[in-house]
């Protein structure tokens, strides 16, 4: 009883975060003085009939908050309006890239979970030794890079110095796409490998001083059933909340990454809109990621009882 | 006593001397960063500008410390221009989101009840826009440069600031030192302007450098995309993404001179934000 009032609590603040941020995303263009066909219609030419579509696609003439349940509902639905530069639905044009952005954040996401991990619990089991520490530094060495720098480096050591992976687009589907996709998806990754590998190490050397390790370990248990089943166990929670936070991150960034590799993603769209002055698409990315962000946040936040029962008895130690 | 205490200081001193070190290297490379922003017209070499077709991408050389780019321009020079809009922007963006956080931080936390309510839903608002992503809003919105992503990421920052001054303003709120002054009659709001705020801001301040790293690099990122300081002028995003086509040519100094000044200033930046936060005892709360 009381895990359903929590997770209906939980996604009644969902919805109102969602809710504010598409009245952030849609009266964002109120703050521009002027008038709103031309601002619109910026670099184009204003011709009768650009200026009646503009007028129908958003309901100018309406009052605001009318435009906006107009635009709400169409997005609910999922009809994002036209793309000025396409002249097509914002929609098809989103979708048509979406396969792009899903991989490369996919396999980023596999590289930061198996790096990140691997490096956080080796590091946490060899505590204060020279390994440990190395771990450290190295990972805020990485930490120190941003995806831009860490792109143009891969794309000139291993791209063009070395010529064993291709420095530009997507690739022809299948293997291909996959070999395409591993230079931007390290580049991508770097920069959060830092963050999952520093708090599986916080947290497993927390468990690690626990008492019920030590139990577990007097009990005669083997080593690697201890750390498994008592140590890595425990230290999920921390772990998967920073996961969560990340995922704002990884999309972002993917723009970056995907406009420095030529990927015909989400991301380049993202950026390629805003200097094409396309503002529906702009819009559109704008609150798909906001709402991915907030919505894959919601979702460990309401599984989180699910993998660690103490957390649904009101948090309790960890 | 004095044997334990001693082998404690003799296990110690290695790791503090390095500490001192890396963080005195990080001083210098800020302060080297610093000098080159306040003086670049008399310490470069060239002017940032200078087109020289005749000598475009010659490497190293007495002339051209560093080489020049795809027009022959002196990257020594570029990038000691670049310094400015790389330390000035952040810095904006760091004094505006520790101002306003300070302020909503110090509200939401002193005042609690509705008002704490209503300024934590609108900061969980605001966290849900990458601060990257509302400075790209900004510039779709507002057209490229400068200007409207720094503030921007002003507004994205600052209820980090403002959600960490309400964390400590409401763990000071309870302490005897605040009750003895209400109950001198000392009015609320000079309690918290003059007694609460000064034991609250050193953590902040600590906050506030870290985040000054983050904004550089992000700042950097919105011009490399070519949606913040546009192309001609010296700027390390800028530059780089100039020299992005170079790179497949082989021509890698263009990029990495200016990659290596935002890393470098991000890594000293960083390093001085912990050392501060770990003086002041503590740290940040996460």
């Amino acid at each position: 009883m009381s895990a359903l009032r929590r997770v209906l609590g939980k996604l009644g603040g969902l919805l109102l975060t969602l809710f504010l941020a598409s009245l952030l995303v849609f009266f964002s263009r109120f703050l521009v003085p002027g008038d709103p066909v031309s601002f619109l219609l910026r670099g184009r030419k204003p011709s009768p009939e650009a200026v009646a579509a503009v007028n129908a696609q958003y309901g100018l003439d309406l009052p605001p908050w009318q435009q906006y349940l107009s635009w709400i509902g169409g997005v609910l639905h999922g009809d994002f309006g036209r793309s000025l530069q396409y002249r097509q639905d914002v929609g098809a044009v989103i979708g048509e890239r979406m396969p792009v952005t899903l991989g490369l954040v996919v396999m980023a996401g596999l590289m930061i979970a198996i790096v990140g991990l691997a490096a956080g619990a080796i590091a946490a089991l060899n505590r204060g030794r020279v390994l440990d520490r190395s771990i450290l530094i190295g990972l805020t060495a990485l930490g120190a890079i941003p995806s831009f720098v860490g792109a143009i480096v891969l794309i000139a050591v291993f791209a063009v110095q070395l010529g064993w992976f291709p420095s530009f687009g997507s690739g022809d589907g299948g293997i291909d796409t996959l070999y395409h996709l591993v230079l931007p998806s390290t580049a991508l990754a770097l920069v959060f490998v830092v963050l999952v590998g520093k708090v599986t190490r916080s947290s497993m050397v927390d468990q690690l001083g626990r008492e019920h390790v030590e139990v577990a370990t007097s009990r005669g248990l083997r080593r690697g059933t201890v750390i498994r089943r008592h140590v890595f166990r425990n230290s999920i929670g921390p772990i998967l909340t920073v996961s969560g936070l990340l995922v704002a991150g990884l999309l972002v960034a993917s723009s970056i990454v995907e406009s420095a590799f030529g990927l015909a993603g989400v991301g380049s769209l993202l950026v390629q809109s805003v200097s094409r002055l396309d503002f529906p698409v702009v819009q559109a990315i704008v609150l798909l990621i906001v709402f991915a962000f907030v919505a894959v946040n919601a979702v460990i936040d309401i599984l989180e009882p699910v993998i660690d029962p103490r957390a649904a008895a009101g948090g309790g130690a960890r | 006593m004095t044997t334990p205490t001693m082998a404690v200081t003799v296990l110690r001193a290695p790791r503090a001397a390095r500490a001192d070190l890396t963080f005195g290297l990080s001083v210098g490379v800020l302060g080297v960063m610093v000098a080159a922003a306040a003086f670049a017209p008399l310490i470069a070499p060239y002017d940032p500008d200078a087109v020289d077709l005749a000598a475009f991408y010659s490497g190293p050389s007495a002339a051209h410390w560093l080489g020049t780019d795809a027009l022959g321009r002196d990257l020594l020079s570029r990038t000691i221009h670049g310094a400015r809009t790389a330390l000035l922007a952040p810095l904006a963006v760091v004094v505006i989101s520790t101002a306003v956080g300070i302020v909503l931080g110090l509200i939401a936390g002193w005042r609690g009840g509705w008002l704490d309510s209503v300024l934590g839903r609108l900061f969980d608002v605001v966290f849900a826009f990458p601060s990257l992503l509302l400075a790209i809003l900004a510039v779709a919105l507002f057209g490229k440069g400068l200007v409207a992503p720094v503030i921007a990421m002003s507004i994205a920052y600052a209820p980090f600031v403002a959600r960490l001054t309400r964390s400590l303003v409401v763990a000071e709120r309870s302490r005897p030192y605040v009750a003895a002054y209400r109950v001198q009659g000392f009015s609320p709001p000079w309690i918290a302007t003059r007694r609460v705020l000064p034991n609250v801001t050193p953590i902040v301040g600590a906050q506030s450098t870290l985040n000054f790293g983050y904004v550089l690099a992000e700042l950097a990122a919105l011009s490399f995309l070519g949606l913040g300081v546009q192309a001609p002028a010296a700027d390390w995003g800028a530059m780089i993404n100039e020299a992005q086509a170079g790179i497949l040519g082989g021509h890698f100094l263009p990029a990495l001179v200016p990659a290596a000044a935002v890393v470098l200033a991000v890594v000293a930046v960083n390093v001085i934000g912990e050392e501060y936060s770990n003086r002041i005892g503590g740290g940040a709360p996460a």
